[in-house]
């Protein structure tokens, strides 16, 4: 659906349905892990069919979203190598957080930030993936001491993403204009121009 | 000498010497507890003969402590034995007239035994009271003083009738049917071929057993465990269910000779029935038979006694209360004939009120007192023990005369005093004998009337010499084992007829089947395991789980040399068979140093078979010798020579 | 394995305290390796108490059968073959559940109620609320529970509580035929140690003593080992003992921190926004770009 003919395309439907893909079940990831990690959330385990349902579908789930955060990682890898650039923007981060945006350097189709972001989750994704196989009984018996060091991986970068994802979202609903571009692929010129001047320029040629 | 013989290493011997040694203080007392390792030899009977002399010795008979005691395999094996488990005996080991007796008082002459010291008990004067009220019991008003009892009735013995001698005539052909009740001789007989072979040639078996037994398919290919061809096996099986011992109600004798009243405590599986039961209907049968169609002599089974209140259903109390017996007529003191011991009717109290008259019935002179007029004694359930020395005379009831420890005379000192006031089992109160037991001994027998302890034998003492009593000798000797790794008996290196014992008895075949150390280097044995009941519980799920599977244990070294490792699958040969198991390496087995050649031992354990929830095995008995003790014929399951290799 | 009439001490994925105000006797299971001849009908009484049936197996050169611990044999013998002072010795150690004081499994345990520890020291699972995790068997130090293939619940020795709630010993308590089980007060269990010590003391065995490791708080079965000194020869028994510390790093500090800093990005967020206001795009922006396409 084409809002405006002169908006720019950020993401066509196969990379949204990817995002998404990754988004609902880490999601669901996020809310069963939380109720095996700490008693105050295992009543969430009553959206997943009750406690011995969550304990089953949460692996599964986590391989859904490996698989799929795989494929994602390989589409954006290429955008999100750092710049000079990037490390400027990292630098000046502070002023943009605190809503003055006005000296930040000139940012391609990923600001330094959504970079580190990247990177930061892919790390993770991978240390959930190897923890996870450790841990997952129904499948696996590996040696008391990586399961133990598993349990203690998987919690903390568990943890650690649960957090990326809150900044991640809070984000997309803070810089607005943002979300829609994961709804229906495309950003206003002007939003591309304020945020992604670079990129701006890139695809409008100006 | 002894280091030589066993392969025990000197120190090691002397030591435990010098600990038995120690037991000849007054205050100092040891048991002796034995079992299979000793009797199945053939040389088992002088085993146990050997430490009984040296208990005699060291004054240990009698006390509390003391003795010499059977272990017995099965809670009930003290009373299968006291109830004529051998055919040699009758109940209470009576002895089996033969042909040799013709007639009662003959018998009776011949097996009564003489005093031979003045003043002494010679109890064993008392056998016409026992047999007489024996008769009575079986054959009532048919046995009559003018009859002899009813003497004729008895079976004479016709030779042996152990269980070798048995298959050994089946083997030759000579039994037609054999009626196998609660027993599983292919798999617990020595020289397994030679116990199917004979299993073969008879018309008919009926197994009467609460499991399949391997006995009942002994005719049946079960792959190599049980390589048969039922084609050119003509006997005919019947399988006759029986219920187990807590589906019914009875007694156990233990090793203690304590009889315990026992209950049942559920229903037998499907067609179960009690043995009792399955007995008194082919007896009626028989009986029903021979009263329609005569026969040869019906009388000792038309005149049985069969007093049960369900002919077919004789009950566990009627058969205790029969055993027990009860007086026909008014039982008098002998010493004042005006007075009444027992009434007419009531159940005796006690085996002195038997009479050789024919007023008293018995059915088993050493279990009178189980059931008097009091009720069932073995049902008795106080544990109360004063003395503090275990002497629970309330509970249950202890053959003889709920005496508990037998020759207990031997723990007070001649003058009546006794020997460790500490563990007082009997004294001289001054006018009788007194303490924590029974006597055994007449109670007002004063001790300056010098009657013995030992009061079964004519002299009244203990016999460190025996004449005529053992197949072998008066004395004990050492005799190799039938097979051996030894060439000769290092006692008697230049006698060969000496090397195994010259009395034991092998048949024809059974030599020719004995192995070499030339083709078998190693010294075979075989026990049981703690999670395993015989042949019996490889039935049961949880004992199988403990314990799935056959296995052979060897020495680390013997298995160094063969390149066996554990959980390797061996076979063991011996000169009869093989059978195959999971190598089992253990440091537990050693070689042992004996007569200068180094002897490894290889342990068997007996359990598996091709029936059961075990894994299907090899039957053990397969490699054991044909031969047995030369006094009980106890095959020699403990000792023989056997090969093994990697399966 | 069943709720019964034990007052419950502490419970598994529960944060406030269980019952604390009746004070019961704390019990202990003594066992004796010393006096141990490795029969099994520890093993035999176990199954048939608690109705469990195993697998026919098959023999793998060793006594030892069931191999090992499952969820339907929770308990088995461990036979070794030793060599100590010239002496050879056939250690046999009746491995299970330890109870321990300060139980493993139920600190990893994240469904509530699915572990409890009673008042008198017996750490029971409640396989109904076990959600199959694994989670225990991650956290025990002694590597005792084991989750059914067919259930895919936790099992292991119960202590027998529902015998022990009706003031019976254990069935393999009961079952052994030579004391080497002994069961009461863990005081009077540690009187009795006391007396089997002295006495294998006397008999040579100069580091004869009493495994109850503190690691653990204590455990609610305990040995009497003729090796004290050296618990490793039985078969493996770890000598100290102890929650591991990943674990305690996993379902101790870990619990309460990630969950504030989890709620410090979900507030600070919110507040980033209500005192800074949304990042939208500038009217400046905006405004060239309408210029842009009105020319």
């Amino acid at each position: 659906m084409i809002r405006d003919p002169k908006d720019l395309k950020r993401y066509n439907a196969s990379e949204r349905a990817n995002h998404w893909v990754v988004g609902i079940s880490f999601i669901l990831l996020a809310l069963s892990g939380l109720a095996f990690f700490h008693p105050a959330f295992f009543p969430l385990t009553q959206l997943f069919g009750g406690p011995t349902w969550a304990r089953i579908i949460h692996p599964y789930l986590g391989v859904l979203m490996a698989l799929a955060f795989i494929v994602m990682f390989f589409r954006f890898k290429h955008l999100n190598k750092m710049t000079p650039a990037d490390k400027e923007w990292l630098s000046k981060a502070k002023n943009m957080v605190d809503g003055n945006d006005h000296d930040m350097p000139e940012q391609g189709k990923y600001n330094g930030g959504q970079k580190v972001m990247f990177w930061a989750l892919a790390v993770c994704m991978l240390l959930m993936m190897v923890s996870g196989l450790f841990i997952w009984r129904a499948w696996f018996g590996f040696d008391i001491t990586l399961v133990r060091m598993g349990a203690v991986v998987h919690a903390a970068a568990g943890a650690v993403m649960i957090g990326l994802i809150m900044v991640h979202v809070y984000a997309a609903i803070w810089v607005k204009g943002t979300i829609r571009a994961m709804w229906y692929g495309t950003v206003t010129r002007a939003w591309a121009k304020q945020h992604h001047r670079g990129w701006y320029r890139q695809v409008t040629g100006k | 000498m002894v280091a030589k013989v066993c392969g025990t290493p000197k120190e090691a011997f002397l030591k435990v010497c010098e600990y038995i040694a120690e037991t000849a203080a007054p205050n100092k007392t040891m048991t002796n507890l034995y079992a299979l390792g000793w009797t199945e030899h053939s040389v088992g009977s002088q085993n146990i003969r050997s430490m009984a002399i040296i208990q005699l010795l060291l004054g240990n008979m009698g006390m509390a402590g003391g003795g010499i005691n059977a272990l017995r395999g099965h809670a009930n094996v003290q009373g299968i034995t006291d109830f004529a488990l051998y055919a040699q005996n009758l109940p209470g080991y009576l002895a089996v007239p033969s042909d040799a007796e013709p007639d009662l008082k003959t018998f009776l002459e011949k097996k009564t035994p003489k005093m031979l010291r003045p003043g002494q008990m010679n109890f064993g004067q008392n056998l016409p009271k026992w047999y007489v009220s024996l008769h009575k019991a079986w054959w009532g008003n048919a046995a009559t003083k003018e009859n002899g009892f009813a003497y004729d009735f008895m079976p004479k013995l016709a030779g042996a009738s152990d269980v070798l001698s048995i298959f050994d005539q089946m083997y030759q052909g000579k039994v037609h049917g054999f009626l196998c009740q609660g027993f599983n001789p292919l798999a617990s007989v020595a020289n397994k071929k030679k116990v199917s072979d004979a299993l073969s040639k008879l018309k008919y078996m009926v197994v009467m057993d609460p499991l399949a037994t391997d006995t009942s398919e002994f005719w049946k290919p079960h792959g190599e465990f049980n390589d048969v061809d039922p084609s050119k096996i003509p006997t005919e099986v019947f399988r006759l269910p029986t219920t187990l011992f807590a589906e019914t109600s009875g007694s156990f004798t233990n090793s203690g000779r304590v009889i315990q009243w026992r209950w049942k405590a559920a229903n037998g599986p499907g067609e179960a029935k009690d043995d009792t039961e399955i007995m008194a209907t082919l007896f009626l049968k028989l009986k029903d038979m021979y009263a329609k169609d005569g026969g040869a002599y019906s009388e000792p089974i038309q005149k049985l006694t069969w007093a049960y209140r369900i002919p077919t259903k004789p009950s566990p109390e009627e058969l205790m209360m029969e055993y027990n017996g009860k007086a026909l007529a008014d039982v008098l003191d002998p010493k004042d004939p005006t007075k009444v011991l027992v009434k007419a009717g009531d159940q005796l109290p006690s085996f002195a009120m038997l009479r050789d008259d024919g007023s008293t019935t018995c059915g088993n002179w050493i279990y009178c007192g189980v059931w008097s007029q009091a009720g069932n004694n073995s049902a008795r359930r106080d544990n109360s023990d004063p003395s503090g020395l275990g002497q629970t005379l309330n509970w249950g009831f202890a053959w003889p005369v709920n005496r508990r420890i037998l020759y207990n005379r031997a723990s007070a000192d001649p003058s009546g005093k006794p020997w460790d006031p500490q563990r007082t089992v009997l004294k001289w109160l001054g006018d009788k004998w007194g303490g924590n037991d029974v006597p055994d001994m007449r109670p007002d027998a004063a001790p300056e009337q010098n009657v013995m302890p030992f009061i079964m034998t004519g002299e009244g003492v203990g016999r460190l010499f025996a004449v005529g009593l053992m197949a072998e000798g008066p004395f004990p000797e050492h005799y190799e084992p039938f097979e051996s790794p030894l060439d000769n008996n290092p006692m008697h290196p230049k006698n060969p007829k000496a090397r195994a014992n010259p009395a034991a008895r092998v048949y024809k075949g059974d030599m020719e089947a004995f192995g070499t150390a030339k083709d078998f280097p190693y010294v075979g044995t075989t026990y049981r395991l703690t999670e395993h009941f015989h042949y019996w519980t490889k039935q049961s799920k949880i004992n199988a789980i403990m314990q799935p599977e056959q296995f052979v244990e060897i020495g680390e070294e013997l298995a160094r040399e063969k390149g066996i490792t554990a959980g390797d699958k061996v076979k063991v040969r011996s000169n009869r068979g093989f059978i195959k198991g999971v190598a089992v390496v253990t440091k537990r087995i050693k070689a042992l140093d004996v007569d200068g050649k180094k002897v490894h031992t290889i342990g068997i354990p007996i359990h598996y078979g091709f029936k059961g929830a075990t894994k299907p095995g090899f039957i053990t008995n397969t490699l054991t010798p044909f031969v047995g003790d030369a006094n009980t014929q106890t095959p020699e399951y403990k000792a023989f020579l056997v090969n093994i290799e990697k399966a | 394995m069943a709720l019964q009439s034990l007052d419950i001490k502490q419970r598994s994925a529960t944060t406030t305290p269980s019952t604390q105000v009746r004070q019961t006797v704390e019990i202990a299971k003594l066992i004796d390796v010393s006096a141990c001849i490795g029969c099994k009908a520890c093993q035999v009484a176990c199954s048939e108490w608690n109705d469990i049936r195993d697998e026919v197996g098959n023999c793998h050169g060793v006594y030892d059968n069931p191999m090992d611990l499952s969820a339907k044999s929770w308990t088995v013998m461990r036979y070794t073959e030793v060599e100590q002072n010239n002496k050879l010795e056939w250690l046999i150690r009746k491995d299970g559940c330890m109870h321990c004081a300060d139980p493993g499994c139920l600190k990893a345990c994240p469904a509530p109620g699915a572990i409890i520890q009673y008042s008198n020291g017996i750490v029971d699972f409640h396989q109904e609320n076990c959600i199959g995790c694994g989670y225990c068997v991650t956290g025990c130090p002694f590597n005792v529970p084991r989750i059914s293939k067919e259930d895919s619940k936790a099992y292991k020795c119960s202590l027998c509580s529902d015998r022990v709630a009706v003031n019976q010993a254990p069935a393999c308590a009961k079952a052994c035929p030579t004391g080497a089980i002994q069961f009461g007060s863990k005081e009077d269990m540690k009187d009795y140690a006391a007396k089997r010590v002295t006495d294998l003391k006397e008999r040579g065995y100069d580091q004869a003593g009493l495994y109850d490791p503190q690691g653990v708080g204590g455990t609610h079965v305990m040995y009497v080992l003729h090796h004290a000194d050296k618990p490793d020869l039985y078969a493996g028994l770890p000598a100290n003992p102890s929650i591991s510390p990943l674990v305690s790093l996993w379902k101790g500090v870990a619990k309460p921190l990630a969950t504030l800093a989890l709620a410090g990005v979900a507030l600070g967020s919110l507040f980033h926004y209500v005192t800074k206001g949304p990042n939208e795009v500038s009217k400046e922006i905006e405004d060239e770009i309408e210029k842009e396409d009105a020319k």
